[in-house]
């Protein structure tokens, strides 16, 4: 079930041209030039070359220390799709094996681009119905008492392609790609909210982010006496431009779109300001003719990454089947595994402490006889929400609604030992 | 009005356990004056602090909470004062009630106009948009009507069908809008492309001009279809 450098759309080629920059081009630039020069072996025509090794590395000294560490020239995850402005990246969950996601395979969705924006010049100002209107630089927030949590970001429209026309073709990237889990670092919003002195009639505040479209929305103040920071530094170093370098709103469990990036204003009211984004998107349309306004927690979740399409499960008996379970409402608290298509339900390995709002891994061991079977996984949270099946989501919220999917997924292994999504649960 | 009682039901469903957070908030500066009741606080905080565990709920968690700080109910006195030129400079939003619309007047011709010139290359002549990076603008379909939106995946969500505030048009163009110039109209344009998209959604007529007190009596077609998030738990079968 190991992902193979096949898979991607690298080769060696891009490898050593250092199309790919950091990822090959830096390891190989490691290695003495008469290896890292080497062309691989003859590929069977169409199929990339694998990279070139030593035929026996204790034999000679390997390569030197490097500015900046990269992946072994075998390993070539990629968030794809990329490239667009208004666009998104989706993290490849199949290639993770934890509950962090690498900053730089971390989801991308942003609507006027990523802005580049200098941290000595970026303040955070707090104003409105507040008793002292205060900026800060990235340098006073840093001042602050920290926080350090692990949280995951998912795009509430993360599934809807899987939702609306779950195609056998679809892997664990295309289907839940839109979720990352990082430990971020900030400070609390509290804190800033009680140096600034919020007035008792503020009931609301508007995030406003620094990028081309000013990105905003509108947040009940109970959000920051509960959980809300704002954060500089993800995964021990500082964000990553396409995470809101120099400083975001992070609402944990809440739907990625309300956790502002670039974060450089923020203003108390009494009502919801009803931007763009609480309106004309990230609004849930029901089948009674309405459509949910404010809709912030992400439902409870799971998807079982390995195995996964396009793998091929080589080997009847023994295997792991693993993958992330995760709720916007608080602790995932069980992960059931199905390996009949959902006519009986096994509690999975819940892998480490399930921590609230953060992804927990699971792992169901699973004895593959050869015959046809579906995996399927479903979580349940400390809230009591409990993943439904997709006729059930759209019994309640009709096909064409637009974010939220929570539903039952899974992978429907053939004889063959190969692997296809199964979404229609 | 619909919004309003939606409002209401949202903040008190939010806000209900919150008032006696925003309380805390306010206690930073009652605590401050009455001292049991800022002792009593401190002591809370700080046995928090001494396990080595933060509150889950950052309400409990101010200036008494870390070993070494002011105390509760305390400020740090950390940033810089923000000036009412800074904050008017940034502060552009437009609300529902469309209190902050700024002065100005543009007509649906001179609307059609701009439209045509900075618009259409990316939204279409006829607000059709480009798919997937450029929106469907306009269009009013009769199957809005009944606001299947969740059963029709195709039901375009255009201005007209689906968006429940014109002070939204007006604030989103005003700061995101064109594409490759954004923030760089002027009021009047803002207010004139409003009066077009508008009027192309059969919301306004097709000679109105609209200025802050018109664009604040504009009432879109389906602003009473939008409910408070009401999920509730499901548990297996």
């Amino acid at each position: 079930m190991a992902k193979r450098i096949e898979d991607t759309e690298l080769t060696r080629r891009d490898l050593l041209a250092g199309a790919v920059g950091a990822v090959g081009g830096a390891m190989l630039a490691g290695l003495p030039a008469t290896l890292g020069g080497q062309q691989g072996a003859a590929a069977p025509s169409g199929a990339p070359a694998r990279p070139t090794v030593p035929a026996d590395a204790t034999k000679l000294q390997g390569g030197a220390t490097t500015p900046l560490g990269a992946r072994s020239a075998f390993e070539a995850p990629s968030r794809a799709p990329y490239g667009e402005t208004t666009g998104s990246s989706l993290t490849p969950l199949q290639d993770l094996a934890g509950n962090i996601t690498p900053s730089d395979l971390h989801f991308e969705r942003h609507h006027a681009g990523i802005p580049a924006l200098d941290p000595e010049r970026h303040t955070l100002t707090i104003h409105g119905l507040v008793d002292r209107p205060l900026s800060f630089s990235l340098d006073d927030l840093k001042r602050f008492p920290q926080v350090v949590r692990p949280y995951f970001i998912e795009c509430s429209g993360n599934g809807r392609g899987a939702f609306r026309d779950p195609k056998p073709d679809l892997t664990a990237q295309k289907v839940a790609g839109m979720l990352s889990t990082s430990e971020w670092t900030g400070v609390p919003l509290a804190t800033l909210f009680r140096e600034a002195g919020v007035k008792p009639k503020a009931k609301w505040f508007l995030a406003e982010g620094g990028d081309a479209c000013l990105m905003t929305r509108s947040v009940p103040i109970e959000k920051a006496w509960d959980d809300a920071i704002i954060v500089w530094a993800q995964n021990g170093e500082a964000l990553r431009p396409a995470q809101g370098y120099p400083m975001r709103l992070l609402l944990p469990g809440w739907e990625g779109n309300i956790n502002v990036k670039w974060l450089r204003r923020i203003e108390l009211g009494t009502q919801p300001w009803m931007t763009r984004w609480e309106t004309s998107k990230y609004t849930d349309p029901l089948p009674n003719g309405t459509a949910r306004q404010f809709t912030f927690e992400l439902d409870a979740k799971s998807i079982i990454t390995s195995p996964s399409h396009p793998d091929t499960i080589g080997e009847r008996g023994w295997h792991a089947v693993n993958g992330i379970a995760w709720s916007g409402r608080g602790r995932v608290t069980r992960v059931e595994v199905s390996v009949d298509g959902g006519r009986s339900w096994a509690n999975a390995e819940l892998l480490g402490e399930s921590s609230p709002k953060s992804t927990v891994r699971f792992q169901y061991m699973w004895d593959w006889k050869g015959g046809e079977a579906v995996l399927l996984s479903r979580a349940t949270d400390e809230a009591g929400f409990t993943q439904p099946t997709r006729t059930a989501l759209i019994a309640e919220r009709g096909l064409g609604t637009d974010y939220h999917f929570n539903q039952v997924v899974g992978w429907k292994v053939e004889r063959s030992g190969k692997v296809l999504f199964h979404g229609e649960t | 009005m619909r919004m309003t009682r939606v409002r209401r039901v949202l903040l008190g469903a939010m806000l209900g356990g919150s008032l006696a957070a925003a309380g805390c908030d306010g206690g930073a500066t009652a605590g401050a004056s009455g001292t049991g009741g800022e002792r009593a606080a401190t002591a809370g905080a700080a046995s928090g602090a001494a396990t080595g565990a933060t509150p889950v709920r950052f309400a409990d968690y101010d200036g008494g909470a870390v070993p070494g700080g002011p105390g509760a109910g305390r400020h740090y006195g950390i940033g810089i004062r923000a000036t009412a030129a800074a904050i008017t400079k940034m502060d552009r939003d437009i609300g529902p009630d469309g209190a902050e619309l700024p002065a100005g007047t543009g007509s649906v011709a001179e609307g059609g106009a701009l439209y045509k010139a900075q618009c259409a290359m990316c939204h279409g002549v006829n607000g059709e948009g480009m798919a997937p990076a450029f929106p469907r603008l306009s269009g009013r379909d009769p199957a809005a009507e009944g606001f299947k939106f969740a059963s029709d995946p195709k039901l375009p969500h255009t201005i007209g069908n689906y968006w429940s505030h014109a002070t939204t048009l007006f604030d989103y163009i005003r700061r995101a809008m064109p594409h490759v110039a954004p923030g760089s109209l002027t009021d009047d344009q803002v207010y004139a492309l409003t009066a077009y998209l508008l009027a192309k959604d059969d919301v306004i007529a097709k000679d109105a001009t609209l200025d802050a007190a018109a664009l604040r009596a504009v009432k879109m077609p389906y602003a009473d279809r939008f409910v408070p998030d009401d999920r509730r738990p499901n548990a297996p079968k």
